[in-house]
């Protein structure tokens, strides 16, 4: 397999766990020439005030996203499951929380 | 920080053509009506074509005066009068770095190139925040840019955290999340000198004086000759209107500098009861334009400065390059 030569330093999607416990969420992009760079940079640009104790770095490029224009036949299929939800049903009230 | 007003024209005195809206009439219903229920737009949703143009104007220049307001502080880290004065000016000089890296890439999203913004800029095209165009004089400079040019920049930023534009609307949070100790870390800094000698006191009056009409006239334009506003406040883009900024942060730093000890130079500033509000005397225009259009006091040593340290880095934006290629190619040979 053939890599296209870099011309310029790619973009990189960032991800910060702000707490040990907490997933990686996603917080912004930056250039960076390779992986490792990326992470040193998300580091000074996404963690001066100790937003983080974990960083992902990922290629913008390597990300597949769901088309805008598919997004009714996605995902309004799910509104009228409404029985997918606790409310829809009803308990007597002397069963108590469940 | 730092808006102003944004967005002046890049090409102001050039007539503008307007192109006639071509959109389909669809699409461009449904994207009214999104905005109208104050929905958000993201970057892979349809939207019309000026609505984009226009975010990228303003959305790239906010990013230069980002990157160029750390040039006016940025003189003073060596000189800073203590350790920790110089640490704390470290520290907020990043911050305005990495402001300009958020916002470089909300723009990005729009899809106009990191290349392609960094050319307008140093090639002068580009405009930016028109308060860095002028001096810091002395120590208390960095005081008063702190206390109100961020000031200035915190009440044009935090409406912008509503706009329509989700990802601007994103690096707003994060900016704004940092600036309130840029505006603190300023006012606290002229604190100490107020009760230092006669000198110290009179350098910040001094400062105050330079700065304060510059500071009003980064709300931009007044409403009647912005024409843009109405457009922009259509679109959610703007929220509160340039006059109505420049309103707030008069009545929030009047007190301020009453606290402080200093005479904000404008003798027709004085409290309306009827009006519940400051009025406050004539900004100098001309002035402001003159500014804009290249001809301030540093646009030329900004400019200058920022392109030369472009061009020395040029050689570790290459070598970090090099260095990449040369991994991937050792990682093929070695799956190879
Ligand atoms: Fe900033
Ligand atoms: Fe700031």
């Amino acid at each position: 397999m053939n890599t296209p030569a870099l011309k310029e330093w790619p973009l990189w999607e960032i991800f910060v766990r702000s707490k040990q416990g907490l997933e990686h969420k996603h917080c912004g992009s930056l250039h960076a020439a390779d992986a490792a760079q990326a992470l040193h940079m998300a580091r000074d640009v996404y963690t001066r005030r100790q937003e983080g104790v974990s960083i992902w770095v990922l290629p913008s490029a390597a990300i597949t996203a769901s088309n805008p224009d598919d997004k009714g036949e996605l995902f309004d299929p799910a509104a009228d499951k409404i029985y997918r939800h606790p409310t829809f049903y009803e308990i007597p009230e002397e069963v108590g929380h469940m | 920080m730092y808006t102003q007003s944004f967005s002046v024209p890049d090409n102001a005195g050039q007539k503008s053509a307007r192109t006639p809206s071509t959109e389909n009439p669809e699409l461009m219903a449904a994207f009214d009506a999104r905005i109208d229920a104050d929905g958000r737009i993201e970057p892979q949703d349809w939207m019309p074509e000026a609505y984009r143009k226009t975010l990228v104007r303003q959305i790239s220049q906010h990013a230069h005066s980002e990157i160029v307001g750390m040039l006016p502080e940025g003189n003073w880290i060596s000189r800073a009068p203590s350790l920790k004065r110089k640490a704390i000016l470290i520290a907020k000089v990043q911050d305005e770095g990495g402001h300009g890296l958020y916002l470089y890439s909300a723009a990005e999203t729009l899809g106009t190139s990191r290349d392609q913004m960094l050319e307008g800029l140093h090639s002068g095209k580009a405009k930016y925040s028109s308060i860095f165009n002028y001096p810091t004089l002395n120590w208390a400079d960095v005081g008063v840019i702190g206390w109100l040019v961020d000031g200035a920049a915190i009440m044009n930023q935090i409406p912008l955290c509503r706009c329509s534009y989700g990802p601007y609307a994103r690096a707003m949070v994060r900016v704004c999340k940092e600036e309130s100790f840029h505006q603190r870390q300023g006012y606290e800094a002229l604190l100490v000198m107020m009760q230092g000698t006669e000198a110290q006191r009179a350098m910040v009056q001094d400062a105050v004086n330079r700065l304060w009409w510059k500071c009003l006239a980064m709300f931009g334009p007044p409403d009647a000759d912005s024409p843009n506003s109405a457009q922009g406040m259509r679109w959610g883009i703007k929220r509160i209107s340039n006059d109505d900024l420049r309103q707030k942060f008069i009545d929030a730093t009047v007190p301020q500098a009453k606290v402080l000890g200093v005479t904000l130079p404008d003798p027709d500033l004085k409290w309306n009861e009827a009006r519940q509000h400051h009025d406050y005397g004539q900004i100098d225009w001309q002035e402001f334009w003159d500014t804009v259009e290249g001809n301030g006091p540093c646009n030329k040593e900004r400019l200058s400065t920022r392109v030369k340290a472009h061009n020395e880095g040029q050689w570790v934006r290459d070598a970090a390059l090099a260095h990449a290629r040369k991994q991937q190619q050792r990682a093929h040979k070695e799956a190879a």
